[in-house]
């Protein structure tokens, strides 16, 4: 089959049913999308397909043929994307493992929602982390966005 | 490999001859292979290279797993050479190397919040060795006496001749000089490197996905491997049928492995896993396949009552006198579950092997620990396994104690074909359900208050599993596994007449370090019993633990540091409740005070978290608050759902939608209180979980009244909101 990723296609001979998670990582070497747990519990996989979020690791391959595939490596060639320089000034990641989903995740809710409020976070971000750094992805999420984390992440009685 | 001169039996005989004088291995300045390659730099000792472009090179011995010692350990290094944290660059000690050079670089295991603790000392001699044969170097070339010469930001000069020169031009010369056989190192309070909260050098590659990973590894030639284990602990492999298997597209092999274990390989994970899925196992549970979670309750009941124990060291005055003069007797029994430690990246790891080496990949809290798994597990001579540094997708004690997943990964590679790269990848359902589990524990405590609410008399009894028996094969000092009564060997609280002993109750259930060990339940226990005691007394349970405070004046300092963050002595808003707790852990000292409000139907809104610790000297503030914002989602995930439960002497639990995890939506607001008032020097990765835990359960007293003595507390009807 055919699979367009990151503006370029690939030829890749793998069962319908084989998940993406695999033939980017294995197939393709595509390793900054992450396994976490393959029933997609924790977002670790996540990719986007046509700008949507997907967890690749239940996303069969065949399924995203004929649609434009992102996965980390194709954010920008040089970490200059605004979420992936917010995650480095508000130093985001403890381990990293989960980071490129975790990233992938905000891009897709900035791009929908420029400036998200907590509640449409909460809502999007769904992506474990067991290192716990969810206060500082807010935090990364909020300024790319412009809003005030002070004012955003106001103590509510 | 390249040629190099370098004569290695005289570089062991200088090391080993510093190692023995000064528990620090100085003296070895010939250049290092890379460098005779390259640039013409030069090892001014075994920690700090410098090129001639001034860029400075400082080793880093243990691992990096998000923790942040990977940049604080060398900050600490910088410091003492007066190096410009700009021209620094950080690169990973080889372990094969190190063993080569007799474990020069001191210990690469990074476990219990000891990479700052313990290595801090020879760090700074090492930077202020470097500092000085640098110094050295500049006087005899300039003709100057050395101690009329200042290093500032990695320039070297003199004042009086108006000379200065980078560190790079006078690097060969220094790295002639003689090692100084004593520095002076510098007051705390000319630091200008320790103290900052530089970013993570590990960073900015976890943004764009080029962090390399254990499991991200990948060779020519490389084939891939999924396994199962025997679901029951201590169960064997009877037989399988893998007829269906073989015929699966890409597979190439299926065999057993350590006679407990099923592994395919195949030409990619997926195919490989698919096709394990295939096969029917039959196991031999060995006796175990009919243990359950009550059936291990029931054990532990039963050694709350046990007549022999082993007495903990801090026993004092005589516990049953002062009980029985009480005003009133408090008892009371608490239970922490088994829990795993789940860290994203599943375990696991890539090993070649060839005639005259053998090769590992894996993500590991202990380097050294993988090479001795391939040793043990394949006889050949440690010098021999080259164990290649990658970030750990978290460790949290899982990587550290046992390398198993190594052993598997080379007992699948012995049975290819020589030279076969195979890389092992668990599911996250073989994670979960082989892991080395945070022991399970219960505690009884005993405590009587006199007529002006002190506490009088306290005894206390454990029944946990043994981490280091079991796992490690350690003898028990006294009978009594440490790592199970932290928290309890040291009470913060003066208390005269104590009794307080430990009952070995083992199982069949693996145990491991989870994130800050006994400090993550032990606890749960002592500091929810102080509440209970303040509440007994009718007294505020912050000031009721300040009064048994006198003489423990760092556990107090933290404590009202805390307690002013959140404004104790002021009422909270309607409807909130606090709950606070103090705790003493790694070296450290850490207190907690949360605000939360319960509804009826038991939802528990969190508003807010403070943490404190008070680490003595501290490195890398911005890490420590990393790690303490962490520490609070890890001890809320595990107080909310945390439990491990068995039935026919399996786990139950096997992936995360039934090992429950905080998520965004659940994250509390946290405020750090980071104290350091100098004089030693404390841990960070485990500390600060310790508070959080009791402090939750407290506020969660004060607002229901519902004191909850077991774990988890989805147990109790409660949710979080």
């Amino acid at each position: 089959m055919k699979l367009q990723i990151n503006n370029e296609v690939h030829e890749v001979d793998v069962e319908a049913d084989m998940p993406l998670l695999w033939v980017l990582r294995d197939i393709l070497d595509l390793k900054g999308t992450k396994f976490g747990c393959g029933i997609s519990q924790c977002g670790a996989c996540t990719v986007h397909v046509d700008g949507e979020p997907v967890r690749s690791c239940s996303y069969p391959a065949a399924a995203a043929e004929g649609k434009a595939i992102t996965t980390i490596e194709g954010l920008s060639v040089d970490a200059s994307h605004p979420v992936q320089q917010a995650w480095v000034k508000h130093q985001v990641p403890q381990c990293g493992y989960c980071q490129s989903g975790q990233i992938m995740t905000a891009v897709s809710l900035l791009a929908k929602k420029p400036q998200p409020t907590d509640a449409d976070i909460n809502a999007a971000m769904t992506n474990l982390c067991r290192c716990g750094t969810y206060k500082r992805i807010r935090d990364a999420i909020h300024d790319v966005a412009g809003n005030n984390p002070e004012t955003t992440l106001a103590y509510e009685a | 490999m390249k040629n190099t001169p370098i004569n290695q039996a005289r570089r062991r005989f200088i090391l080993t001859s510093a190692t023995v004088g000064g528990g620090f291995a100085l003296g070895l300045q010939l250049p290092t292979k890379a460098q005779m390659a390259s640039d013409g730099g030069r090892d001014i000792n075994i920690w700090v290279q410098i090129s001639p472009d001034d860029l400075v090179t400082i080793k880093y011995a243990r691992c990096e797993m998000g923790q942040g010692s990977m940049t604080s350990a060398p900050q600490i290094v910088a410091d003492e050479l007066d190096a410009n944290w700009e021209q620094v660059n950080i690169e990973y000690v080889d372990v094969n190397e190190h063993i080569r050079m007799n474990r020069a670089w001191g210990d690469m295991v990074t476990v219990g919040s000891q990479t700052i603790r313990n290595s801090q000392e020879y760090l700074r001699n090492a930077g202020a060795t470097a500092r000085a044969m640098l110094v050295a170097a500049a006087a005899e070339e300039w003709g100057v006496d050395a101690s009329e010469i200042d290093v500032n930001n990695g320039i070297i000069s003199h004042a009086g001749s108006g000379r200065q020169s980078g560190f790079g031009a006078l690097a060969a010369a220094a790295a002639a000089q003689a090692v100084p056989e004593t520095v002076t190192l510098k007051d705390p309070a000319d630091w200008h490197i320790i103290g900052q909260p530089f970013p993570r050098v590990d960073i900015p590659p976890s943004v764009d996905g080029t962090q390399i990973y254990g499991v991200d590894i990948e060779l020519p030639g490389m084939v891939y491997a999924s396994i199962r284990q025997c679901p029951v602990f201590g169960g064997t492999l009877k037989s399988f049928d893998a007829s269906k298997a073989r015929s699966r597209r890409g597979v190439i092999d299926i065999m057993s492995i350590d006679g407990n274990s099923v592994a395919v390989v195949a030409d990619n994970w997926w195919r490989a896993n698919k096709a394990l899925q295939e096969i029917e196992i039959q196991w031999d549970s060995n006796g175990n396949g009919n243990i359950s979670s009550d059936d291990i309750l029931a054990t532990f009941k039963a050694s709350l009552d046990a007549p022999d124990a082993a007495l903990l060291p801090n026993n004092s005055g005589d516990a049953d006198q002062a009980l029985a003069n009480a005003e009133q007797v408090l008892e009371a029994e608490y239970f922490t579950p088994f829990l795993s430690h789940s860290p994203m990246e599943p375990m696991g790891a890539t090993v070649r092997i060839n005639p005259d080496r053998v090769d590992i990949w894996a993500s590991t809290q202990a380097p050294e620990g993988l090479v001795s798994e391939l040793v043990n597990a394949l006889g050949v001579a440690q010098e021999n396994v080259y164990a290649h540094r990658v970030q750990a997708g978290g460790g949290f004690g899982r990587r550290g104690g046992s390398s198993d997943y190594a052993r598997s990964a080379a007992l699948i590679a012995a049975q290819l074909p020589e030279g076969t790269p195979v890389k092992l990848l668990w599911t996250r359902e073989e994670d979960t359900q082989h892991d080395f589990y945070r022991p399970l524990a219960m505690y009884r405590l005993k405590a009587g208050l006199d007529s002006n609410g002190n506490i009088s008399g306290w005894k206390t009894r454990i029944a946990s599993g043994s981490i280091l028996n079991q796992m490690r094969g350690v003898p028990l000092r006294g009978g009594v596994d440490f790592t199970a009564v932290e928290g309890f060997t040291r009470l913060p609280y003066q208390i005269p007449d104590q009794f307080q002993d430990f009952k070995l109750t083992p199982t069949h259930v693996p145990l491991g370090f989870w994130r800050t060990v006994g400090w993550s339940q032990t606890p749960f226990a002592r500091e929810q019993f102080i509440d209970e005691l303040a509440v007994a007394a009718g007294e505020d349970p912050y000031h009721f633990r300040l009064k048994h405070m006198a003489e423990d004046e760092l556990s107090r300092h933290i404590m009202e540091k805390v307690a002013q963050a959140i404004g104790w002595d002021e009422a909270p808003a309607a409807g909130i409740y606090r709950g606070i707790a103090t705790t003493e852990p790694y070296g450290s000292f850490t207190a907690a005070a949360v605000e939360l409000s319960v509804n009826d139907a038991g939802a528990i809104k969190i508003h807010r978290v403070i943490q404190g610790i008070n680490t003595g000297h501290m490195v890398n503030p911005d890490n420590v608050r990393a790690q303490l914002e962490g520490a609070t989602v890890w001890a809320i995930s595990a107080a909310m759902w945390g439990e491990i439960t068995l039935e026919e002497g399996q786990v139950q639990e096997s992936n995360f939608h039934n090992y429950r995890l905080l998520r965004m939506a659940e994250m509390p607001v946290i405020e750090t209180v980071l104290e350091a008032t100098g004089g030693f020097w404390g841990g960070v990765g485990e500390p600060g979980q310790a508070p959080i835990l009791p402090a939750f359960c407290n506020a969660i007293y004060a607002a229901t009244g519902t004191r909850v003595r077991s774990l988890p507390l989805k147990h109790h009807g409660f949710s979080l909101a």
